[in-house]
């Protein structure tokens, strides 16, 4: 047994015995760490996977905000709406029906053609006219552009979609600034800990961005590495979010689209077409896109787990 | 050992959306959803492995639709949640001590 056999069984042992607790445990707060582990573990098999890009991502965004937002609508829902408890017959089906589903996946992944389709070959054609030497991110910016665009779409849909539901008179949006996550207090482990690991953070998260180009990185983990920064100096009460009526911190939601879109116009433009790049620019827009990008997504990401401004309860 | 990954997947899809069925609370359905969607990634991770050319060890497609996947996956769980808050605000209540002891 070489040791990436035995370390690849390990972590599959693991994450489908967390998976399992995640859907299966008593409480929700046991539910909710066992889903941050296991959002951990997953991005260790991406890694296995030889998807280090994508490991990045999972463990960003997949476990960490996504955990951090759990968190904080569990504490939210105090008195959350409950269906009836799911009755026995009901369970048996849905097991016998989940256990098919997941038997004819496990029958597709036995049956797959071989020798594979692969679009490899394509990409790395088509790579060095990018000035890219991360073919991941080259899918994403150049030969995919159009999804990434729409990606950043949806995320500000789902920030623009959470603050409505907020429900506040307009007026009010722009004046009142939320209340910390908890109360300040600058002293003691986690003072020294912001202190100490948010300029830290900033600047990796910059580092990873710019390293995307050619090794695994990329604009969206450099971004969320840098909400959780934004996040972690709000929690620790060095600073207090703005308010999300501040024009800044509006064009900040919005330059990497805008930056994106008028790109992609100048393409049409100059009669190369929509998103196509020019050969030899290519990377220099695609750097002037991502830099927007991270500004959006670090300040977006930011926004949405620290939620919309909600009435004060202090004086 | 890509192929244990596939069915690893495989499970992950049929556990999460086990989840969604059965669990009444809309916290749990929600995790049990991405837990459904990362079993699906991972399949597309295990293919992505599988399409390695001379040159890479994974074909960057797939693992580039996944990237965009989690993002989108994010942006509607985080909705989700904004949407259950709401709900439990509008469901009328107030909030009581019985209520904090109650696991919610």
């Amino acid at each position: 047994m070489t040791p990436e056999t035995f370390f690849g069984a390990l972590l599959i042992i693991l994450i489908s015995g967390l998976g399992l607790v995640s859907v299966a445990a008593a409480d929700t707060f046991t539910a909710i760490l066992s889903f941050f582990a296991y959002g951990i573990l997953l991005s260790m098999a991406w890694m296995a996977l030889a998807a280090p890009d994508v490991a990045l991502t999972e463990a960003a965004l997949g476990s960490g905000v996504t955990g951090a937002l759990l968190l904080g609508a569990r504490a939210r829902l105090r008195n959350c709406p409950r269906a009836r408890p799911t009755g026995p017959a009901v369970k048996a089906a849905a097991a016998v029906l989940c256990a098919g589903l997941s038997a004819a996946l496990a029958a597709v992944v036995l049956l797959l053609p071989v020798p594979p389709p692969s679009l490899a070959p394509q990409v790395l054609e088509a790579l060095p006219p990018t000035g890219l030497r991360n073919p991941v991110t080259a899918v994403l910016m150049v030969f995919r552009g159009l999804d990434t665009l729409l990606e950043k779409v949806v995320l500000l849909l789902a920030l623009i979609g959470i603050y409505a539901l907020a429900a506040r008179p307009a007026e009010a949006v722009g004046t009142v600034t939320p209340p910390p996550l908890t109360p300040p207090a600058m002293a003691g482990p986690l003072a020294f800990l912001t202190r100490n690991l948010a300029p830290a953070g900033f600047i990796a998260g910059v580092y990873l961005f710019w390293v995307g180009a050619d090794e695994p990185g990329s604009a969206f983990a450099g971004g969320a590495l840098i909400s959780a920064m934004v996040l972690l100096v709000v929690i620790s009460g060095a600073a207090r979010m703005p308010g999300p009526g501040r024009p800044a911190v509006r064009l900040a939601t919005i330059l990497g689209i805008v930056v994106f879109l008028s790109v992609g116009f100048g393409g049409s433009i100059s009669g190369a077409g929509f998103l196509v790049f020019p050969p030899g620019l290519a990377k220099p827009l695609i750097v002037l896109i991502e830099v927007a990008m991270i500004v959006s997504i670090g300040a977006t990401l930011a926004m949405l787990v620290a939620g919309p401004p909600r009435e004060s309860k202090q004086p | 050992m890509t192929t244990w990954f596939g069915i690893c997947a495989a499970c992950l899809v049929g556990l999460g959306f086990y989840g969604v069925i059965i669990d009444p609370h809309p916290l749990r359905k929600l995790i049990a959803f991405n837990i459904a969607g990362s079993g699906i990634f991972l399949l597309f991770g295990m293919i992505a492995r599988r399409g390695a050319v001379p040159g890479t060890n994974a074909d960057p497609v797939p693992q580039a639709l996944v990237i965009t996947g989690i993002v989108v996956a994010f942006s509607a769980t985080a909705l989700g949640i904004a949407l259950l808050v709401k709900l439990s605000e509008k469901s009328g209540r107030a909030p009581s001590a019985k209520d904090a002891r109650d696991d919610c």
